[in-house]
């Protein structure tokens, strides 16, 4: 805790500097709310529409944990069938590159005609926008295995599926980690881009309606939130991280 | 349990490695393989332990065939082989993970044994380089294969740490009488340990000489300052530099 505070406070104050400047300058010139709410606008605001929001925020983290969770286990799934199948890998690998080069956005379009409306499109972008970097980190992961513990394990005779879930699935889950990390944060932005394009409920519409009437304070309320989500997205992950990896922070190098 | 190795030859590319290599471990036999570094010793295991295939030559444990076959002998590489995510006990119950039926119990006992009982549950990255070693080495004697390949195990500890190793290494040894191969390129080490020393050249490696080691077992530290040690150790060094 000390420790978080001594290290915090920097940027802590400069947020705080930040949200004073941003105060202040609305009021010295006298800048239209619907152009820049100030902070404490925001504040109101958020109080005003706290109990309009709840549903549009259940909705928005249900669509990006579950889009999450597609995604990862795509991922996940993509890097070991790569990995385990070396011409498979040498045929598709620029394939996964080039997917990349595409935004997922200027797909969104070609998805809602394809699909619909519903859930699946929604899905669809954010597992297209979060596997990249954990098949990416995965296969780098899985490919960075230590030699000398490779050869212990096959003069041992390990079979094929010994190796991968004894050495170089667990050798790979740190990578593993920082392509979650990446991902979480991909998933929440996807979400809320996929409400863009026509639904019901969730953030993104909420956005949508907010800035059809010029209520621009709303429009900074939903952006604080995603914020909190995204962050605490990533939390979660790094708890879990600690959790799984608890061999590498323990003790001195080795 | 004998190993036999019979004129193995091997090449990488177009470099020959190894030429025309012949020896034996017999059941209980400590033998040791010394040769500057990159002559072929940790190709030599490789091969045994079917990494490689031979160019010719066959590897030959029991009168059955285990040319570029895994899984016949037990291996402890030369350093950092302990997995890093297994605590102590996990990591030394891996080679029997392998085949088959893990014994905590006796893998508990050994550790105990070794000074590691108070680090079972601890991870590799808390552990001295000595006892990273030990801990690998009685994850080499808990694992089912009867002849152990043992990889510089020592190589990268300090001269202490090492001597104490060596003394230890021997009284596990002499009580459960496994068969072992050694490579060192330490002659000091060689002699305290083995009971037959084989000597190879490099480029590409030969059998420069072999010989039978009569030291009297158990053997003690006292051993390495007598008479007789240093007499072996100077006819050693002169078969090295011949
Ligand atoms: N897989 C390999 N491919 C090509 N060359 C190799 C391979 N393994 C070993 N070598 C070469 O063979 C020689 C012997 O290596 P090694 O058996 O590791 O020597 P030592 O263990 O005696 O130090 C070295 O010159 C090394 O570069
Ligand atoms: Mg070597």
């Amino acid at each position: 805790m000390k420790k978080l505070i001594q290290k915090g406070w920097r940027p802590l104050v400069a947020i705080l500097l930040f949200l004073v400047i941003w105060q202040l300058a609305t009021q010295v010139f006298s800048i239209e709310t619907w152009l820049l709410p100030a902070p404490s606008d925001i504040v109101i605001e958020a109080q005003n529409v706290m109990d309009r929001f709840w549903p549009h925020f259940f909705a928005t983290l249900q669509l990006a944990v579950f889009g999450f969770l597609i995604g990862t286990t795509v991922g996940l799934v993509i890097a070991t069938i790569l990995h385990l199948m070396p011409r498979v890998r040498e045929t598709f690998y620029p394939f996964l590159i080039l997917s990349q080069n595409m935004p997922v956005i200027v797909l969104a379009p070609l998805l809602v005609i394809w699909f619909g409306f519903g859930a699946l499109p929604k899905f669809i972008i954010i597992t297209l926008a979060c596997f990249f970097p954990i098949a990416v980190s995965a296969l780098s992961g899985f490919q960075q295995t230590n030699r000398e513990l490779f050869h212990y394990m096959k003069m041992m005779g390990a079979t094929k599926s010994q190796l991968f879930w004894k050495l170089e699935l667990p050798n790979a889950l740190p990578s593993v980690f920082s392509g979650l990390k990446i991902a979480a944060t991909y998933s929440v932005m996807a979400a809320v881009i996929s409400e863009w394009l026509g639904a019901q409920e969730g953030i993104g519409v909420f956005m949508t309606i907010a800035t059809s009437s010029y209520k621009t304070a709303s429009v900074f309320v939903a952006i604080f939130i995603v914020m909190v989500i995204s962050l605490t997205f990533f939390g979660v992950i790094q708890l879990l991280e600690k959790f799984l990896i608890r061999w590498q922070q323990k003790g001195e190098e080795g | 349990m004998t190993l036999e190795i019979q004129t193995i030859s091997k090449s990488f590319d177009t470099k020959q490695v190894l030429d025309d290599i012949s020896f034996s471990v017999n059941a209980g036999e400590f033998v040791s393989l010394i040769g500057p570094s990159g002559s072929g010793k940790s190709t030599i295991f490789h091969l045994i332990g079917g990494l490689l295939k031979p160019d010719h030559g066959d590897i030959v444990l029991d009168d059955q065939v285990i040319t570029n076959q895994t899984g016949h002998i037990s291996y402890m590489p030369q350093q950092s082989s302990l997995f890093p995510w297994r605590t102590v006990l996990d990591n030394v119950l891996l080679g029997q993970e392998l085949q088959g039926e893990k014994d905590t119990e006796r893998a508990m006992m050994m550790l105990e044994k070794a000074g590691l009982g108070d680090v079972v549950h601890a991870y590799p990255n808390q552990l001295s380089g000595g006892m990273k070693q030990r801990a690998a080495f009685i994850r080499a004697l808990l694992s089912p294969q009867s002849l152990l390949l043992l990889d510089e195990p020592f190589s990268a500890l300090d001269e202490f740490t090492r001597l104490d190793m060596q003394k230890w290494l021997l009284s596990i040894w002499e009580e459960y009488e496994r068969s072992v191969l050694f490579i060192t390129h330490n002659i000091d080490e060689a002699l305290f340990l083995s009971d037959k020393i084989i000597i190879l050249s490099a480029n590409p490696a030969i059998i420069k000489a072999t010989f039978t080691i009569p030291f009297a077992r158990p053997r003690s530290e006292e051993l390495l300052l007598s008479a007789e040690f240093l007499d072996w150790k100077r006819r050693l060094t002169e078969a090295i530099q011949a």
